[in-house]
């Protein structure tokens, strides 16, 4: 099984070294077929691992191989590939999406100018986040941290020639670093107390009372409990830049200028979900303040940015800011120790989330074609309100639509309303019985299924809006829609496999139940203990006696705020009962700022970088005007006049008495040149003469 | 011969005398044969004042080294004298005062 | 018997290398050198060193001379027996070396070297100089080794006629 994960991680390297090397050679549409069959056979060894798996069905199963890298002495790193249930599920969820992703994008991409390097770049990404699923420590996690972030930048700024892609990969790239910093203090808080990265021997050392013991002496007295609340939330900051949590969230929106199947693969389904997946391994070892803030954190996100996805018009745009708000979710559950509904619907939502972005890289495709048909450059083929009744023209990427939004929404018989219900439920649990945590202290556990109920109920309206906005109603552009083909078979096969993915039954097999999650999932996946010993953390048997009980309330609720939310936009966009434009008329200022994203790229800007930078230029212009001239110029004249005085000094004296050494061994060669006769018996007279002096003086 | 003196004496004049040949000879040959007297007259002193005053073996193996050197410098300044001969004709070391131009 | 023969080699040593010195023909003076060398081997065995005795004849008598005959016959057109030579500086050389002579044996000679002790009667020196060559004055003898080898390549590359 390692050597079947290694071989895992390691193709699509292969894959981008073939790419990258020979693309010269394979310059057009010809060396894809590398890429595509070594994901192929990567999706293929990955599900023979999920076979083994399940047939075993041991939920504590799990392999570890290590192999010392870096050995100096007292501080040791280990690099290695661990291995258990939840691996082999990531394996299979990467594996899936990243081999449709390259499948749909022979299609997409056919043409570009660099086809090739493009898919050398989905190599690397896929290799880099197959790195980050099997990492066995928090050091082997960065590297490939690191190299998702790079992938991601790459791929952003795919089309670089256009400024916004490569501005959007530059933020994607340094927004990302601003949480780096975080988790790698956080890593080496760990470390330093621990003298560990691995995620197994850190849960068992907290466990047995390592952290208690040394904490406190090695930074300078302070709680240690407190210590493993700051070092858990450092680390999960890695996850809020990578996760597009608020207040990090700002570059995943901006980040849709890449190639549509890279949003589906990067932006949606793989490497946002890594936060996540972090977040998963370290939960053992979160504190119950910790875990609270995490799950404040994902919760605001979930709500905040389905705000933003009303207003938008842009096809990806809405998709995006959906991501963040599912991304906002999943954090929320894991940080309520709903630790397998969170896992689940990282899973679920690749998929759904997935098939969504190819389903609008199929309309945007169609639209590019129409458009370029009608040598027409200047209309924005993303732009719903360009769109409309292409139900008609384009069916399966319609069926595909409506499937994975019904998901998306909490529908019933959909996977995402198996998902989501259990994190709401895990809401639920924890504003009723959760007492630990800043959040029970200050009463404000309540929030958090407000946060995830009104998140559900605005997920519905937005995701109903954008399938009305672009299949039903009248053709806004009629020249355009009548160019409007389906997308080719390469595209929506993977289309059709993702959206059959998306339904209830391939998570809860071998049982049918629709409003139950029990399955092979739930069988594999269970939520572990937490190791932390210095005070209060999750409590997994109360926690688990709670969901039981709010299961039920759960799921109804869930069901009638989607019902409510899909009610209001057939009111409002497919009925016309109620105009949009009235609406935001008289919701005003909510309009705008949610329009506006609530002016979080403008308060980063006008709030943060631009006074960074003024403040970088009054301190250039203190430097120039006052240190550059009075303290260096000033310390120069300064140099100059005394230079002045000590060169007439030197012409008086120094030269005087040099030139008055010449005069005297000039003097002295002019006399003594004519004992130098050349002749070496002469000189040897001359030596004798003079030892025999010394001597005699020195005796006499 | 069961003084030390006798040995100094002589060495002091085997001395005297190659210095006398260094000093006064034209002939390059003839003052290298000056310098093997003055070396034989150091080596003398070596071995003498080892045999009568230190009363080891350090003042022989000088002897040694020197008889190497005197081997080397012999061979060296002959190949010196040859050149000499070659670029002049003759190898007396008085005209050969190139130094002095 | 010992002390007379120690006597004639002494002044054996001292006619030699006066010959050396003040002698008109070149070739006498080689063959005087010879005698100063051989008697100076003598003066070694009077004085216990046997291996420096042999070493003398062997590298002096054997190598060294030989040399400076060769020296001479390629440095001369050899028709007689007889080669001539000069000598410069005379009266001045005979005075300045008389002085260093002089100060030389005012110095030496009237200070107390010996003591009370006996002269060493060493029997043999082969092992003592063979160990101490190889012990206290191994890295001369190395440096010694890479002078020879110097001198080896120095005296080949000088003596050849293209320099």
């Amino acid at each position: 099984m390692i050597k079947l994960a290694l071989f895992i991680l390691f193709l699509p390297l292969f894959s981008f070294v073939f790419q990258i090397f020979s693309f010269r050679r394979f310059e057009e549409k010809k060396g894809e077929w590398v890429s595509v069959g070594i994901q192929f056979v990567t999706l293929i060894l990955s599900l023979v691992m999920l076979g083994m798996m399940l047939s075993k069905s041991d939920p504590n199963f799990s392999l570890e191989l290590h192999q010392s890298w870096l050995d100096l002495g007292l501080f040791k790193i280990d690099l290695g590939v661990y291995i258990d249930n939840i691996t082999v599920i990531m394996l299979v969820v990467v594996a899936i999406i990243s081999s449709l992703v390259h499948l749909y994008s022979t299609a997409y991409m056919a043409g570009d100018v660099r086809y090739s390097r493009y898919f050398g770049f989905l190599g690397i990404f896929t290799f880099s986040m197959n790195g980050i699923v099997l990492a066995n420590s928090l050091f082997m996690i960065y590297i490939f941290w690191e190299l998702v972030g790079l992938s991601s930048y790459l791929l952003i700024g795919h089309w670089w020639e256009k400024d916004s892609a490569a501005n959007a990969g530059k933020k994607a790239f340094i927004t990302n670093r601003i949480g780096d910093i975080g988790m790698f203090t956080g890593m080496l808080i760990i470390a330093t107390v621990l003298g560990t990265f691995n995620f197994q021997a850190i849960a068992e050392r907290i466990h047995d009372g390592v952290w208690a013991a040394n904490a406190g002496m090695l930074f300078g007295g302070i709680e240690p409990h407190k210590l493993l609340t700051i070092a858990g939330v450092l680390v999960f900051m890695g996850a809020v830049g990578k996760s597009a949590q608020f207040p990090l969230h700002v570059w995943l929106p901006d980040a849709m200028e890449g190639p549509t199947p890279v949003s589906a693969l990067i932006h949606a389904a793989t490497m946002v979900a890594a936060g996540v997946y972090l977040t998963v391994r370290i939960f053992p070892f979160l504190t119950a303040d910790a875990m609270a803030t995490i799950a404040f954190i994902g919760g605001f996100t979930a709500i905040y940015a389905a705000t933003i996805a009303i207003t938008q018009n842009d096809i990806k745009k809405v998709l995006a800011y959906s991501t963040v708000s599912q991304l906002g979710y999943m954090v929320m559950a894991l940080g309520t120790g709903a630790y397998v509904a969170g896992f689940f619907h990282l899973v679920t939502h690749a998929m759904f989330k997935g098939a969504l972005f190819l389903a609008s890289g199929s309309v945007i495709h169609a639209m590019h074609h129409s458009l370029h048909h009608l040598n027409d450059h200047e209309t924005d083929p993303q732009d719903m309100r360009n769109m409309g009744g292409l139900r008609t023209k384009m069916p399966i990427t319609f069926g595909v639509f409506m499937v994975t939004t019904a998901a998306i929404s909490g529908i019933p018989l959909f996977s995402g309303f198996l998902s989501k219900d259990a994190i709401l439920a895990g809401t639920w649990t924890y504003a009723a019985i959760v007492h630990d945590g800043w959040l029970a202290h200050l009463h404000l556990a309540w929030i958090l299924p407000v946060f995830g109920f009104g998140a559900a109920a605005i997920t519905a309206f937005y995701m109903f809006r954008l399938i009305f906005m672009t299949f039903y109603g009248e053709a806004k552009q009629p020249q355009i829609f009548k160019h409007i083909k389906e997308s080719p078979k390469v595209m929506t096969i993977p289309l059709i496999v993702l959206a059959i993915l998306s339904m209830f039954f391939m998570f809860t097999l071998p049982s049918v139940n629709p409003i139950s999650d029990h399955g092979w999932f739930t069988t594999v996946v269970q939520s572990p203990e937490s190791a932390v010993t210095t005070g209060p953390a999750f409590d997994l048997e109360h926690f688990e006696h709670g969901m039981h009980k709010a299961h039920v309330p759960a799921m109804v609720t869930s069901i009638f705020v989607a019902g409510l939310g899909i009610l209001l936009s057939v009111l409002v966009y497919l009925l016309n009962k109620i105009s949009a434009e009235k609406l935001a008329a008289k919701l005003g200022a909510l309009y705008r700022g949610s329009y506006n994203k609530w002016y979080m790229d403008e308060f980063y800007i006008n709030g943060i970088i631009r006074p960074f930078l003024k403040g970088c230029n009054a301190v250039g212009r203190f430097d120039l005007d006052y240190y550059d001239h009075y303290l260096i110029n000033g310390w120069g004249r300064n140099t100059k006049r005394t230079s002045k005085g000590v060169g007439m000094a030197d012409d008086l004296i120094v030269d005087g008495a040099v030139n008055f050494a010449g005069i005297i061994f000039q003097w002295l060669g002019w006399t003594l040149k004519f004992i130098q006769t050349g002749k070496i018996q002469n000189y040897l007279i001359f030596v004798l003469i003079g030892a025999a002096l010394l001597y005699v003086v020195n005796v006499f | 011969m069961d003084h030390l003196s006798s040995y100094l004496v002589l060495s002091a004049i085997l001395f005297s005398l190659g210095l006398y040949t260094v000093i006064t000879r034209r002939n390059a040959v003839a003052i290298l044969m000056g310098v093997e007297l003055i070396l034989n007259a150091a080596n003398i002193n070596f071995v003498a004042f080892s045999k009568f005053v230190t009363h080891n073996l350090d003042g022989h193996l000088m002897s040694v080294f020197i008889i190497m050197l005197a081997a080397a410098e012999a061979a060296v300044a002959l190949a010196i004298v040859l050149n000499l001969y070659n670029d002049r004709g003759h190898i007396n070391v008085d005209e050969a005062n190139a130094l002095k131009q | 018997m010992a002390d007379f023969i120690f006597w004639v080699i002494w002044a054996l040593i001292v006619a030699s290398a006066a010959l050396v010195a003040f002698g008109n023909n070149l070739i006498h003076s080689v063959f005087a050198l010879m005698g100063t060398f051989l008697g100076v081997a003598g003066i070694y065995i009077f004085l216990n060193a046997d291996f420096l005795a042999v070493t003398q004849i062997v590298v002096y008598v054997g190598g060294i001379l030989v040399l400076l005959v060769f020296g001479i016959m390629l440095t001369n057109q050899i028709s007689t027996a007889q080669i001539s030579q000069s000598s410069v500086q005379k009266g001045l050389g005979l005075v300045v070396v008389l002085g260093v002579a002089a100060i030389i044996l005012t110095a030496v000679l009237p200070h107390d070297w010996v003591g009370s002790t006996l002269p060493m009667e060493f029997t043999d020196t082969v092992t003592g100089i063979g160990n101490l060559l190889f012990t206290d004055y191994l890295i001369l003898f190395e440096i010694a080794s890479v002078l020879l080898l110097g001198a080896l390549i120095g005296a080949a590359t000088l003596a050849r006629k293209e320099l």
